[in-house]
């Protein structure tokens, strides 16, 4: 069925040598708008990021940035209505999948690109055990017997070191532990072997404990099977953990781009800049948070020009009449702020 | 510094398990607070840390009165009150006052900003008389960082760090001495977390309040706090100033808790050494005889299985530890670099 979905020059090798220099998932200039009763909200303005095999990419971001929307339209779960695709493209091995038709998505999905929820209890079924809904993929996509296929998801709890695999594949969902649950969807999402996993906030709702669990196990899973990562949280420290490259998003757009550790060291926009200093640091104890003034745009009604400029202290006249692109400053690195070169340049 | 404003003694609250619809039977006991002691001084800070189900929100309502102890007490300034009831233990609600954690649920949608703040002074009439009630609200609104305009909107139109600072107001307005904090920033994005922290740690200065702290995340709390109490399965595994749990915790729950926090640095990548515990909080319902964390402990021994380790100082610690083997441990993961 696989060789429906790709090409064979497009065909990444399994350990990343050989690769054509197509890359592997591309969102290029993606807009998303929400038309409600209230008014249109333009959710996403014009997205760009990519990630390669074996790579990790931390899309960073607080709520209403449109992180989870390009997720779900990479995954072409977006609710429509309201949600509408009004441009741009989100290419796979090279190949557009806004312009394909329902089935053939389809059976990218799961296949080529799966996502891990934040949510494990929403997000599988309470009716059906854990057991079967990772058999089914089987049975459907791969036309396995029932036996073969329980065998098959078997393993694959056994992988995501469920304790007990054998016995626990029988269990109903509630009958899980969050953490087991979170295991349980991990192993669902990598059952058709993926090759771009979508992590959406995969650790949010967990304990601390549980949450290094968690990310030693996709990142374990992801270093085995050379997927390609897109981690989708707001929390700086886990992606500084785990993340190669970073995309920040604010109000729809990507606002910086940079690999991990130059983005900690010196941060190219007053927004990333305002993240990383109002995080409560160990060593800063006592002394006042710094702080990011104000709040979020409504996206009915995003400001003109720079969107971040009613909070940004750095703003001049011109942030307020031009968007600043986002532009190469430096090596591998992008900003959108007209004063990136600036930021990037100071002591 | 050095009153103690507020003291838990031995607190037990357990939730009845019942099965059956006519003929109810109690078949065991969710342990939610087993045994917990630890006091509160005037003006300062204590947090309490913990993974979700090890108790702290219940020894919250307990501390509110909201919820009666099985056993034990609570004493505010040396009176038991879980002893009171009717006018005493109104009068005592002006004094302990709770900011709770979801801003989206805890605030009434028919009710107007100045309706949800004025409330307490319906209960409480005494503290304002009618007539000044609405400058009363005008001034706590400008208070918290809220435009004083504002009072004649209804929850909704707010975003949730201003509805949490409606939150704050409100249990702001009958000048409470204690004000219990129970996860009130978990619920916001990090850049408006900070903003509602710094309003805590404002008011607190203007004020002189007491505050206990409820949180998951150790990072805030440790911004926050004055001492720290880490909770583990309805008990109290070690107590001390901010410095004692975080530079030399002696407990293997909290050096491990501590070392699993992601650090904001990823120069420290390869550096940190993490502890991994492994498998899941066990049930409150039938915790782990002896030392409860003892299942997952690397360094359970018989003893731990056999005897309850009692939260005190052991020799080579500066601070209470319920641990049989209790030590120092070099946790890199909560130094910045």
């Amino acid at each position: 069925m696989s060789d429906i979905l790709v090409t064979e020059q497009s065909k990444p090798g399994a350990d990343g040598s050989g690769r054509p220099s197509g890359r592997l998932l591309e969102v290029e200039d993606l807009r998303v708008e929400f038309r409600t009763r209230d008014g249109v909200a333009k959710v996403i303005n014009g997205v760009t990021y990519h990630v390669d095999a074996g790579e990790t990419l931390a899309v960073l971001g607080e709520s209403g940035s449109g992180k989870s929307v390009t997720a779900q339209t990479i995954m072409g779960i977006l609710d429509t209505p309201p949600g509408f695709v009004t441009g741009g493209q989100v290419r796979f091995h090279g190949k557009d999948m806004l312009a394909m038709s329902a089935e053939e998505r389809r059976r990218i999905r799961g296949e080529g690109i799966a996502m891990v929820f934040q949510d494990a209890l929403s997000a599988l079924n309470p009716v059906f055990t854990v057991g079967f809904q990772i058999a089914e993929q089987f049975r459907v996509r791969r036309g396995l017997s029932r036996a073969d296929a329980k065998k098959r998801a078997i393993e694959m709890l056994d992988q995501v070191k469920i304790p007990n695999a054998k016995g626990r594949f029988s269990n109903y969902p509630h009958q899980f532990s969050g953490g087991m649950r979170q295991r349980a969807m991990i192993a669902m999402s990598l059952a058709l072997d993926p090759e771009v996993l979508i992590a959406d906030e995969p650790t949010t709702a967990l304990d601390v404990t549980v949450q290094a669990q968690i990310m030693d196990l996709l990142a374990e899973m992801q270093r085995e099977r050379q997927m390609g990562l897109i981690l989708i949280t707001h929390d700086l420290g886990v992606v500084a953990d785990v993340a190669d490259r970073i995309a920040v998003m604010y109000a729809g757009r990507i606002v910086e781009e940079a690999n991990v550790y130059d983005l900690y060291a010196k941060p190219a926009h007053p927004y990333t800049i305002g993240l990383i200093d109002s995080i409560p640091r160990m060593d800063e104890k006592g002394q006042q948070l710094r702080t990011i003034k104000g709040l979020p745009p409504n996206l009915m009604n995003i400001p003109p020009g720079c969107p971040f400029n009613p909070r940004c202290p750095m703003a001049q006249p011109v942030c307020r009449e031009k968007v600043p692109p986002l532009l190469q400053v430096g090596v591998s690195r992008a900003s959108a702020c007209h004063f990136a070169e600036e930021l990037v340049n100071r002591d | 510094m050095t009153e103690n404003i507020l003291e838990v003694r031995d607190l037990v609250k357990h939730y009845p398990v019942t099965r059956g619809v006519v003929f109810k039977k109690t078949i065991g006991h969710v342990k939610a607070v087993d045994g917990v002691s630890m006091e509160l001084r005037s003006g300062e800070t204590l947090g309490v840390v913990g993974e979700s189900g090890c108790g702290k929100s219940t020894l919250a309502r307990v501390l509110m009165n909201l919820e009666r102890p099985t056993a034990g007490s609570v004493l505010y300034k040396g009176q038991d009150i879980s002893k009171l009831s009717g006018g005493a233990l109104r009068r005592l609600r002006r004094q302990i006052q709770l900011v709770m954690q979801d801003p989206y649920t805890s605030l009434n949608p028919r009710m107007t900003v100045g309706d949800l703040i004025g409330e307490p002074f319906e209960i409480h009439p005494d503290v304002a008389p009618r007539g000044s009630r609405r400058q009363k609200v005008k001034e706590l609104l400008d208070l918290v960082g809220l435009n004083p305009e504002h009072i004649n909107r209804y929850p909704h139109q707010f975003s949730g760090g201003q509805r949490q600072r409606i939150g704050i107001a409100r249990a702001l307005a009958l000048r409470p001495e204690i004000i219990i904090c129970d996860e009130p920033v978990s619920a916001l994005d990090v850049s408006i977390q900070a903003q509602v922290m710094n309003l805590l740690e404002k008011l607190q200065d203007e004020f002189g309040l007491s505050y206990v702290f409820i949180a998951h995340d150790l990072s805030v709390v440790r911004h926050l706090s004055d001492r720290v109490a880490v909770m583990y399965l309805g008990k109290i595994v070690e107590i001390g100033t901010e410095d004692e749990i975080y530079e030399r915790p002696t407990h293997p729950y909290t050096q491990a808790l501590l070392s699993a926090v992601p650090v904001p640095d990823p120069t420290l990548r390869d550096q940190k050494a993490i502890i991994r515990l492994t498998g899941d909080v066990p049930s409150p319902v039938s915790p782990p005889s002896g030392c409860r964390f003892r299942t997952r402990c690397w360094k359970a021994q018989d003893v731990c299985a056999e005897q309850v380790p009692l939260l005190e100082i052991r020799s080579g610690s500066d601070h209470p530890s319920a641990c049989h083997f209790a030590e120092k441990r070099e946790i890199v993961a909560t130094h910045e670099a």
